[in-house]
């Protein structure tokens, strides 16, 4: 590992990956980071979820959303994935010194509204305050607490499965990156922001049997989740360029940018792996709910190119969907 | 054009005969890897090649340019402000991102107009930036240059590197190094240079070649056009991106460009010092020119030697003919920049060349 920290240790790629076996799980143990996106717990009353997540973003009030709707739905979402029913969250907030009381004040209303509309209750905290420049405006960490009323939504993986998606894609990184650098034509886009547990209540309630794999795409993107389940594996993951969901505006701006939307973090979205022939219900099921209505199957899973995914474009041509290997950066032209 | 079309389209690409092997170059590192990323690459005719040439402006940029950048960083606490591109490549002995952890200011930006506004915001920090690029990029350094001197902006400079693609290409030809029937030439630069400055290679050198766009549509059609030409022996230069390039470019972005820089010989990786064809800024706006502002001795610039980014630049090997190609050399452990800049060759077959 580099003799430094650097940026890249940080955007969920190999680098980081590098960081958390060479260091974090050498010295603190291989439970202490968890391939999941939680932890579950047995207890004699039955199985909990427990994860915690800290959130850093800039800007922190975006179009959708702020930094306080995406510490309370990144948590309520990082439980939802594991088939748990989020019900506490932990609110601990660093505040940078001359942050605007009004400004903190949206947060916290946001938080609320996020908690509200997710169905969970925020019920411990802490507060710091550090000198300015010691932080960027405010981080915010959430921890949460489900319970596991059924499984651990993990079956075999095998081809035939479908890969499906609740909506469009990479609509939060673009909006995120659009603002950072100022882009004035960033009008239109917003973030997607929203708690995953509704919608994946009602598939698993209506197909208990059929998810076999869920995640939500937040940093680096649906392809680097997909990156993930074909790790090892003796499948692929192919997915159609033309049953994308993409919104034009997003495809205008990740133009711009050299970014790929499959790339982009998502912050309302869950990927599902599901039994081929229950992929339509699915779908259906998704698109009756608002957080669903642009659902699609994006992908299927295939014998071909084992430990794999890739993509299969508008040409017919395929090619490989790779794993990031640090943060996306402009390029020149 | 719609999804079905497209797919026809590429079905009759696919199933081209051709009369013999061909082999093409593109000259454009977007070119390289939106032949990829399109998956028009894996629905080439059987027999026809594709060269990747020294149209990646990072990759063809010496290490000398990166270690004057640093040593400038370090020894005058100036900021640097770059695209993204340079900030993980290797230099001599270090890189920006590297340096970039032990202190040095960093500034990513999308423009030079970008940069220019971080000087303008904080008038107490000196920000070079490192214009390295094509004809795409060079009218807007120009612009920023000249609104730096409109606006009395004093502490903003540029460390020129800028290169000029058509020179390059006749630099390849003359070597003779490798043999190429045509060339898939690079969409953004014609639209500022036009499609005229080509013609050389058809008139002079009997190859023909097609300006092309960036879509799988814009892909397709400008190779078969290609391959056409070349099996007909039409030594011509065709325009196929009309939509965005006029045939005379863009004269008014050719009028700043050269109002603000003059033409230089300059040092290409893996190439050498080719005449006339580097940008430098010109005697009235020295002021601007870091070069000038802030002199420092870099260290003597080295190479890896077993790093490959010069022959693979000229079109002699592809990616995967170096030796330290996927082993010592990977986009987050890079020897060399075409495994790093998002357009370099090796980063393109690294990422999309293992299915």
């Amino acid at each position: 590992m580099a003799d430094r920290i650097l940026a890249g240790h940080g955007s969920g790629g190999k680098l980081m990956n590098e960081m958390i076996g060479g260091l974090i799980r050498r010295i603190l143990g291989m439970e202490s980071v968890q391939l999941d996106d939680s932890a579950v717990l047995h207890t004699e009353t039955g199985k909990i979820a427990f994860t915690t997540d800290t959130f850093t973003i800039t800007p922190i009030e975006f179009p959708g959303g702020t930094i306080g709707s995406l510490a309370v739905n990144g948590t309520v979402n990082d439980l939802a994935v594991m088939g748990a029913k989020p019900l506490y969250l932990s609110c601990a907030l660093i505040l940078e010194e001359g942050l605007e009381t009004a400004v903190l004040e949206r947060i916290l209303v946001s938080m609320r509204s996020a908690a509200d509309a997710a169905g969970v209750s925020i019920v411990t905290g802490d507060t710091k305050v550090v000198e300015r420049g010691k932080a960027d405006k405010i981080f915010i960490n959430t921890a949460g607490i489900g319970i596991l009323e059924g499984m651990v939504q993990r079956r075999p993986i095998m081809p035939g499965d479908a890969v499906l998606i609740n909506g469009f894609i990479g609509d939060h990184g673009i909006v995120i990156m659009a603002l950072r650098n100022r882009l004035s034509f960033s009008r239109g886009l917003i973030s997607d922001c929203a708690p995953m547990n509704g919608l994946i209540g009602s598939v698993i309630a209506a197909f208990p049997e059929s998810v076999k794999f869920m995640r939500d795409p937040t940093r680096g993107g649906v392809a680097s989740v997909l990156n993930e389940i074909v790790k090892g594996a003796d499948f692929g993951i192919g997915l159609a360029e033309t049953a994308l969901p993409v919104r034009d505006e997003v495809r205008g701006v990740s133009g711009m940018l050299g970014i790929d939307p499959l790339y982009a973090a998502n912050e309302g979205k869950v990927l599902m792996v599901v039994r081929g022939e229950d992929a339509d219900g699915i779908v259906e099921i998704m698109r009756s709910l608002p957080e669903g209505r642009d659902a699609a199957v994006i992908g299927r899973v295939s014998g071909d190119y084992p430990g794999r995914a890739y993509l299969e474009t508008r040409t017919g041509g395929r090619r490989i969907l790779p794993l990031l290997i640090e943060e996306q950066l402009p390029r020149i032209c | 054009m719609n999804n079905d079309n497209i797919r026809e389209l590429a079905d009759a690409f696919r199933s081209l005969r051709l009369k013999r092997d061909l082999r093409i170059m593109e000259v454009c590192g977007t070119h390289t890897t939106e032949f990829f990323r399109t998956g028009v690459r894996d629905v080439f005719p059987e027999g026809l090649a594709l060269i990747d040439g020294p149209g990646c402006p990072v990759c063809v940029t010496p290490n000398d340019y990166l270690d004057r950048a640093i040593e400038i960083a370090r020894v005058h606490g100036v900021t640097v402000a770059t695209f993204g591109d340079m900030v993980k490549v290797p230099s001599s002995y270090s890189s920006l991102a590297a340096e970039k952890a032990q202190g040095l200011h960093l500034e990513v930006v999308y423009s030079p107009l970008d940069a220019l506004e971080f000087a303008a915001a904080n008038p107490g920090i000196e920000v070079m930036f490192l214009s390295v690029g094509f004809e795409t990029t060079a009218p807007t350094e120009a612009v920023a240059v000249q609104r730096a001197r409109e606006r009395n902006i004093g502490n903003f400079s540029i460390l020129c590197g800028n290169k000029l693609t058509p020179p390059a290409v006749k630099a390849l030809l003359d070597a003779g190094e490798t043999r190429i029937d045509g060339f898939i030439l690079p969409g953004h630069v014609s639209a500022i240079i036009g499609v005229e400055p080509w013609r050389f290679a058809a008139d002079s050198y009997g190859k023909p070649g097609v300006v092309a766009g960036f879509e799988a549509y814009d892909l397709i059609t400008a190779t078969t056009t290609l391959v056409r030409l070349i099996e007909a022996k039409r030594y011509v230069v065709e325009n196929g991106y009309a939509r965005v390039v006029r045939d005379r470019g863009n004269p008014k972005a050719r009028e700043i460009m050269y109002t603000v820089f003059e033409e230089r010989d300059a040092h290409w990786r893996g190439i050498g010092i080719i005449p006339d064809s580097g940008l430098a800024l010109r005697d009235a706006y020295a002021d601007f020119d870091a070069w000038l502002r802030f002199p420092v001795e870099p260290p003597p610039a080295r190479e890896h030697p077993g790093c490959r980014c010069g022959d693979l630049l000229r079109g002699l090997i592809l990616p995967t003919d170096c030796g330290l190609f996927g082993t010592a050399c990977t986009p987050e452990n890079a020897v060399g920049p075409c495994m790093v800049s998002s357009e370099g060759p090796c980063s393109a077959y690294y990422k999309y060349g293992g299915l």
